[in-house]
């Protein structure tokens, strides 16, 4: 007798849309508001299918007026409603980021308490694909910079949906990032790691946990959303090589879950970390300021980062592909931090 | 004239007590600041935005919301707090840092939350209208007959998120109510220098709504025009602009030299205060002078209660600064 298990395999973007659409059907107070969410579904495909489902008050087209609709979505999540706000691209955030900023952010802590805004921010983030500059970027660290915002970067179809199921139920404003080209969408590169197996039923991932996708004893690399993807497939010419690396998913950028970074570096005593984002003042430097305070003694040699080296996002390929951490990259400084 | 008596009494009697209240604060935000003035010093500290003169803007359009009316404001928040019937007491103790405060002193004068009358306010101009639209959109979407109004100064008619509301609450046939209190300048700039067109009302009818203008800062029109535009809102027919021409008796902030204004300016505005105008109305309805004077005595006693709740009450202990940065047990 023989057992099959069938496992559904779902793109990035159909994962998301299926948990907006349970929640948006478990819960009347949950709607999405963005610029092309509704008949064309999103342009990176996250709102998919919810325009037929649901209809054009649930699933509303925005004029382009971010600092209006963000705007709106924070006064509507003060009345209790649960709205998802869609910034197409990360990189539109100087348009409204007064509204994010100082008010999606602050206005819990200066009620004290008394208003809450269960409101979800989704946006667009990453590059690879030679959009230049202004639509290219992650920007996981401005986000993360400023109190009272969760901000989340899940890297897999079932991390997507579980998270942004978490992300609609939580009483705090997520802002929630998804990698344009962990979506799988048919126009952009296609990568295995963009499908993945997806259960149907609606289930959480929490915010603020990291994952151990990959076990080993020598090397830790941290890495989020594409590089963590990257940082995998090095760690798997690594172990051809006999370098056994431990590969986190970092997942959320706020809360940082550093135990779980920490409990790595006790075990392989060696860090790198990877970012798509920034170099300065970013999350490499975020994270090695954790890890120099808090386990030193632990590290054998010097942290390695490794980011966009502090220049925007160029347009030519070559360009591009020099300043965005590659495998290859990533291959050598682990190679170098265990040779060391 | 049809408005109700009962309603110009309660008018009265909001703004007979916005105007104590108002003038009760700058005697006290001036505690400790002398003889050097150190805006980081004394009783109330910080910037000090009042609204003594703008009080009809307020009263006019909160005589007829209910409770579940959302009402946002701006960084000058006082009277529009207290005509919602924002509770006075934790309001001022907000005011002056204390942990009994709306916001358990983690707000301040600029940044008023009071959930139970739904109305907040903020220190960025034009911010809080994109709010009040969310919130006409959940009243919309939830079905009820609620409607919000976000109160904004005549500077604020011209940055990017007064258009992208009016047209957003627009196009989705909102229960919104803007309210434009023109008191003539934006801190030193005075209108005519910073806005295209004369009248803010004209941008009503650039995005399709209804556009009403309430000339020398009178209450009785404010009243009369926002009882059409409320029963509007709540018959679903969408928003209105409605600009009302107010004073600004004293300066921006408390501090401001006002040097980019004629020193006449003020007392010719206070020949037309609209108190004075109202109480005169008053009487010219039969109501005798005892009436008035319960009321006037009715308003300063809760006002110096208010006060004198906020100055008994602790400041908040330092480790309270680490919380309600995000809801507990999320």
């Amino acid at each position: 007798m023989s057992i099959s298990i069938h496992k559904r395999l779902l793109t990035g973007n159909k994962a998301l849309a299926e948990a907006i659409a349970l929640e948006m059907e478990s819960d009347p107070n949950v709607f999405v508001m963005g610029e092309d969410v509704g008949v064309y579904g999103g342009i990176f495909g996250a709102t998919e299918g919810l325009y037929q489902k649901f209809g054009s008050t649930r699933v509303r087209d925005t004029p382009i007026s971010e600092t209006g609709f963000i705007g709106a979505a924070i006064g509507a999540a003060a009345e209790g409603m649960r709205p998802i706000a869609e910034l197409m691209f990360v990189d539109f955030f100087g348009v409204c980021m007064d509204q994010i900023y100082n008010h999606m952010a602050k206005i819990h802590y200066m009620s004290g308490g008394h208003v809450k805004l269960p409101m979800v921010l989704m946006t667009a983030v990453g590059g690879g694909y030679n959009d230049a500059a202004q639509h290219s970027q992650t920007l996981y660290a401005t986000f993360a910079h400023m109190p009272g915002l969760k901000v989340v970067a899940p890297s897999t179809p079932y991390d997507l949906k579980g998270m942004m199921i978490s992300a609609i139920r939580d009483d705090n404003p997520v802002v929630f990032m998804f990698h344009k080209t962990l979506q799988g969408l048919g126009w952009m590169d296609q990568l295995d790691y963009s499908i993945g197996h997806v259960p149907e039923e609606a289930y959480t991932v929490p915010l603020g946990k990291a994952n151990v996708v990959r076990e080993g004893k020598d090397v830790t690399i941290v890495a989020i959303q594409m590089m963590m993807h990257r940082a995998n497939e090095a760690a798997k010419q690594l172990a051809e090589i006999g370098i056994e690396a431990e590969v986190i998913d970092l997942r959320s950028l706020v809360p940082l879950d550093k135990e779980t970074i920490l409990e790595s570096v006790r075990k392989t005593h060696r860090l790198l970390i990877v970012d798509e984002d920034y170099r300065s003042y970013g999350m490499t430097a975020e994270i090695s300021a954790i890890v120099a305070e808090e386990a030193l003694y632990e590290l054998e040699v010097p942290i390695r980062r490794l980011a966009v080296p502090d220049v925007p996002i160029p347009y030519s390929r070559p360009l591009e592909q020099a300043v965005i951490p590659s495998v290859e990259a990533i291959l050598d400084a682990a190679k170098q931090l265990v040779q060391h | 004239m049809g408005v109700p008596i009962e309603k110009i009494e309660w008018m009265y009697e909001t703004m007979y007590k916005i105007r104590y209240y108002e003038e009760s604060m700058v005697n006290i935000y001036a505690e400790g600041k002398s003889p050097v003035f150190n805006i980081g010093a004394g009783t109330v500290p910080g910037e000090m935005h009042l609204a003594a003169g703008q009080e009809p803007a307020a009263v006019g359009i909160c005589a007829h919301l209910k409770r579940e009316d959302t009402v946002t404001a701006p960084h000058r928040p006082h009277h529009n707090a207290i005509a919602k019937g924002v509770d006075l007491n934790l309001m001022t103790a907000e005011i002056f840092g204390r942990k009994t405060g709306l916001g358990r002193g983690k707000g301040g004068h600029m940044h008023l939350f009071d959930p139970n009358v739904k109305f907040s306010c903020g220190g960025i101009v034009a911010a809080g209208l994109p709010h009040a639209v969310g919130a006409a959109l959940a009243a919309q979407m939830k079905g009820e007959d609620w409607v919000a109004v976000a109160f904004i100064g005549e500077g604020a008619a011209n940055a990017g998120a007064f258009h992208e509301s009016l047209n957003l609450a627009a196009v989705w046939k909102l229960p919104l109510i803007v309210v434009v209190e023109d008191n003539a300048y934006g801190i030193s700039v005075p209108k005519s220098a910073s806005t295209a067109v004369a009248s803010n009302v004209e941008r009503a009818a650039a995005y399709g709504i209804a556009g009403y203008s309430v000339k020398d800062n009178d209450p009785i029109t404010m009243y009369e025009i926002s009882e059409r535009a409320v029963q509007l809102a709540r018959r679903g027919e969408g928003p209105t602009l409605i600009e009302i021409e107010t004073f600004r008796y004293l300066g921006h902030f408390q501090g401001d030299p006002e040097l980019y204004r004629n020193k006449q300016e003020v007392p010719s505005l206070q020949k037309r205060d609209p108190l004075l105008r109202v109480e005169a109305l008053l009487k010219k309805q039969g109501i005798q002078e005892i009436e008035i004077k319960h009321m006037q005595e009715r308003a300063i006693a809760q006002v110096d209660a208010a006060y004198q709740f906020a100055r008994e009450s602790d400041y908040p202990n330092a480790t309270q600064a680490f919380e309600d940065v995000f809801v507990v047990g999320m």
